[in-house]
């Protein structure tokens, strides 16, 4: 295994420093080991009704619309925590 | 050697989501309205929920309750003074509940002879927030002697809630609580979000809080 690739959302309560430095000693051993971990951090994105579209937020702090300072309370994304896809080397076999 | 790269976008927490969705089917299906409070050790849920046990009761309702605590039934009996079914529920140590502890409680109950179930989360306001329990309204609670910015700081929880509790109001005064700054960092966080503040101890806000729960059992999902 070569890389795993994860999607967190910023509302997902994941710090990836926390998460990079656990991997290491977590996939000691396994078939993990030594394999790196790419994170992708997702932005909070939220549908403005006043604006009629969805839109990102700057911070967490607020939820409001950046455009029309409206509050905005559909969460449309940010709270993923996926594993996107894996990275292997396949050993070909002889036919 | 050929290097591969395989497409997953699965969850990781994928079980959970689908045991959680497993429960909110069967609460849908008996007619229970499910609630997870969720707040701070020492915010006061069990003192509220002791309150919304006996008010409910009183009123004629059906009600259980599941606690989760990392040790001891002390919460458990102290619930069931009320007369209602309750469950502890003991993580021993991890930080919240999941959708699998609370099936296993479940067992044995007839759901559809409640009108309300309420889990009592584990006083943590981080990980609650990821583990989807099947309810139908997660609840926040809050309490006067925290401080008014917990929803800022601790975004994640009170933009999932569904609904907010005040607690212990009854000491907002001493404690020098500053009540419009609280609402409105709740409502920088969750948009318009319902706000019951609340005493258990003398009842305050109990009315309003009775209503909204009748109003959402009524209200077929």
């Amino acid at each position: 295994m070569k890389e795993v690739r994860l999607r967190i959302g910023a509302l997902a309560s994941v710090v990836e420093d926390s998460l990079q430095f656990c991997y290491g000693i977590a996939t000691d051993g396994t078939p993990l080991e030594g394999s790196k971990l790419l994170v992708k951090i997702v932005p909070v994105v939220m549908h403005c009704e006043h604006c009629a579209q969805d839109i990102e937020i700057a911070s967490v702090q607020s939820f409001r619309c950046p455009r029309c300072d409206e509050p905005v309370s559909d969460l449309r994304q940010g709270r993923e925590l996926e594993i996107e896809s894996i990275e292997i080397d396949e050993v070909e076999e002889k036919v | 050697m050929t290097t591969r790269i395989v497409e997953l976008r699965q969850g990781i927490l994928k079980k959970n989501d689908e045991l959680a969705r497993g429960l909110r089917g069967r609460y849908e299906a008996a007619g229970v309205l499910v609630l997870n409070l969720v707040s701070s050790p020492g915010t006061g849920k069990t003192a509220f929920l002791e309150r919304t046990l006996r008010d409910l009761r009183e009123l004629g309702a059906k009600v259980a309750a599941l606690v989760g605590d990392l040790e001891t039934d002390n919460d458990a009996r102290r619930l069931a003074a009320s007369g209602a079914p309750v469950r502890q529920i003991n993580t021993h140590g991890i930080c919240h509940l999941e959708a699998e502890m609370v099936a296993k409680h479940l067992d044995g109950w007839e759901l559809a002879d409640l009108d309300y179930l309420f889990i009592e989360n584990v006083g943590n306001l981080v990980c609650p927030s990821s583990y989807d329990l099947g309810e139908r309204i997660r609840v926040a609670l809050l309490s006067v002697t925290e401080g008014e910015d917990k929803p800022l700081k601790y975004p994640t929880l009170f933009n999932s809630a569904d609904a907010a509790i005040l607690t212990k109001m009854d000491i907002a005064e001493p404690c020098g609580f500053d009540r419009a700054t609280a609402l409105k960092n709740m409502n920088e966080i969750r948009p318009g979000i319902r706000i019951f503040e609340t005493s258990a101890k003398t009842g305050a806000g109990m009315t309003e809080w009775l209503a909204y729960l009748a109003q959402e059992k009524s209200r077929r999902p």
